[in-house]
């Protein structure tokens, strides 16, 4: 009974409000009051600079050092670790053919899934560690930070569980706890997933006129 | 104290980019180390993002799409409040140069400056803006310049000057294609800065005044965040030059007065002006280019450059100083980090005339004593008044003993008249 529920109802309930609540969070932002427009005379293309800053904030720039070394050997350790487990993982790609997308590709072997799921846990426990013992992230971190980690965590240590498909109960916890993270994702810090691309439009828009791209 | 002006201040400045920044802060803390305030005391209340906290609590109970949401489950964050603002209001005015730096080692590109000038409308809203900011707005407001500067005083400095390299200078010159506007600082201390476009401008065969109603190029309205203020100043200089018949506005050696005119002017009257603004150094850059500035000899001492940052990394003229520099030094060095990811003089922002923070911003030239240490240089050249006079006076606390040069008169200098 609880498996029908968690694999059926609970799955489309959870799927629908991510994708409701994403994009009214982004319809939200984008309602909202915009600049004016901008009556100075334009040095270079706000587009051009809009686009620029997609790309040059995937990379630190500016001579900077620790801090954004660890960051971006954390950050990019997870982020890629985590993109390659959801994208290439075999149960993944069959769970997408089956209920999302209906038509499957090939998958990383049994080795690739497991070195990408040490770095997508080194990389989560180093930001997290960073996040519980640096002076200034705690200064800034509040109770959704840690919370949208942890539900991250949980949601890989649930995968890793399920790996061997052997015991029912280890992939329906999985699926359960991704459900959940799905249901936190839009109303949570999670969004950055989403806003990033907002924000560095805009900063790159606005300096991206005046010739340059900060 | 006015707290509801102040909470609508907030309320109407979130606007669609305002809330994709805050919605995408992920609180990483790497716009940490990109600030000279928290880089040089270790506090971090001075991270930059910890000085957004009020413009985000404003938006998760205001204008965010799940404001109604987290209010309604008791999750929203509580109400900005008197005392939020007294404590805020220092890493609002006092710890933060408005350079923008932060911007370029945030992931997320977000515009931490542009967040902490919404915050200062907030500030000038509850009426909290620094006295010794105030008392520059009302100066710049009744006599036409934040210090002071009467039309008297100015007409006497521009015909020393005139005298002194032997141009005549003529002010309120109808039909002259170039305006020239100073900043306070240019005219009190570095006033050799006028002779020295005299005699550049006479070689280069250019038709130029000043204007006895609108000298003043520092806006102070744009450093406190008060857009009246700002959009009144813009509009003299805007209604001297149309006046005059000008085709060029001409902003000085100056950070915030090329923001102020260039990039916000426009929108501040709420029309395109009649005329160009092109910054100084992009008109002697130009003037170099066409052949127009002959110089004999180079300077050989070691000199580097320090970037005004509202000039580079907030306006966009990175190349033009380093061409000029290469003319006329031989021996030019680059600071590390330079260009757009130079680090601030601690003066920018209005925090130069903010009294109070003084000692922080001493303080924080630390981080740029370190960048000279490396480098060593012999002189240090620059292209704003304010830049200059806050290094010199860094300086002296630190007992460097360093010349800092204006680079128009650098330029001059070596002027083949």
């Amino acid at each position: 009974m609880f498996v029908e529920f968690v694999e059926g109802p609970l799955w489309y309930f959870s799927a629908a409000v991510f994708v409701l609540g994403v994009l009214w969070r982004v319809v939200g932002i984008i309602r909202l009051k915009r600049r004016a427009k901008d009556l100075s005379v334009p040095r270079a293309s706000a587009t051009v600079g809009a686009l620029k800053a997609q790309v040059l904030h995937f990379v630190p720039h500016g001579g900077f050092s620790f801090r954004t070394v660890y960051h971006l050997v954390a950050g990019y350790s997870f982020h890629i670790g985590l993109f390659v487990l959801l994208l290439w993982g075999a149960p993944h790609i069959a769970f997408f053919e089956t209920h999302i997308l209906g038509f499957s590709w090939d998958a990383l072997p049994r080795w690739g899934f497991v070195v990408a799921a040490q770095f997508a846990f080194a990389g989560l426990m180093l930001l997290w560690v960073r996040r519980i013992s640096d002076p200034v992230m705690i200064k800034l971190s509040d109770k959704d930070d840690h919370v949208s980690a942890w539900l991250t965590f949980t949601v890989m240590l649930t995968g890793c569980l399920a790996l061997q498909e052997s015991v029912e109960a280890l992939r329906i916890l999985h699926m359960l706890s991704v459900e959940i993270w799905l249901l936190y994702f839009p109303f949570s810090r999670l969004m950055h997933a989403v806003t990033f691309a907002f924000s560095r439009g805009h900063t790159g828009a606005l300096f991206g006129r005046r010739g340059i791209v900060p | 104290m006015n707290l509801p002006a102040a909470i609508e201040a907030f309320t109407n400045a979130l606007d669609s980019s305002a809330a994709s920044y805050l919605d995408a802060c992920v609180h990483c803390g790497q716009c940490a180390q990109a600030c000279h305030f928290y880089e040089a005391t270790g506090d971090t209340r001075y991270v930059p993002a910890y000085k957004m906290q009020l413009l985000d609590r404003v938006y998760k109970r205001t204008k965010s799409p799940i404001a109604g949401m987290l209010r309604m489950l008791g999750i929203a964050p509580a109400p900005v409040t008197e005392a939020d603002l007294e404590e805020w209001n220092d890493l609002i005015y006092d710890s933060c140069t408005l350079c923008g730096r932060c911007t370029i080692v945030c992931p997320m590109a977000i515009d931490i400056a542009g967040m902490v000038r919404k915050s200062r409308e907030a500030m000038v809203a509850a009426g909290m803006v620094p006295d010794s900011m105030m008392g520059a707005a009302k100066r710049a407001l009744e006599i036409g310049s934040p210090l002071g500067i009467k039309p008297e005083t100015l007409r006497k400095i521009v015909a020393e000057q005139a005298e002194e390299v032997g141009i005549p200078i003529e002010l309120d010159k109808v039909g002259a294609d170039y305006l020239v506007i100073l900043s306070a600082m240019e005219v009190l201390n570095f006033y050799e800065t006028i002779g020295a476009l005299a005699r550049i401008f006479k070689q280069a065969g250019i038709s130029w005044t000043i204007s006895s109603k609108a000298y003043e190029a520092t806006n102070i309205g744009i450093q406190m965040g008060d857009k009246a203020i700002a959009a009144t100043l813009v509009g003299r200089v805007v209604e001297a030059a149309e006046e005059l018949g000008v085709k060029y506005v001409i902003s000085p050696e100056c950070g915030h007065a090329y923001s102020a005119l260039n990039w916000e002017g426009p929108n501040l009257v709420g029309r395109a002006y009649d005329f160009k603004v092109i910054h100084i150094l992009e008109l002697l850059d130009q003037l170099q280019q066409e052949g127009r500035i002959r110089t004999k000899g180079m300077d050989s001492r070691r000199l580097t450059f320090h970037d005004p940052c509202q000039i580079v990394r907030r306006g966009g003229i990175e190349a033009e100083p380093r061409r000029i520099m290469n003319q006329v030094a031989d021996n030019f060095v680059e600071m590390s980090p330079a260009g757009a990811a130079n680090i601030c003089c601690g003066g920018g922002g209005g925090v130069s005339s903010n009294s109070r923070a003084e000692d922080l911003r001493i303080t924080a030239f630390a981080a740029k004593k370190e960048q000279l240490d490396d480098v060593k240089p012999d002189a240090l050249v620059t292209a704003c008044g304010n830049c200059r006079n806050v290094i010199e006076e860094a300086m002296d606390v630190y007992e460097m003993e360093m010349p800092v040069l204006g680079m128009t008169e650098l330029l001059a200098t070596y002027l083949d008249d």
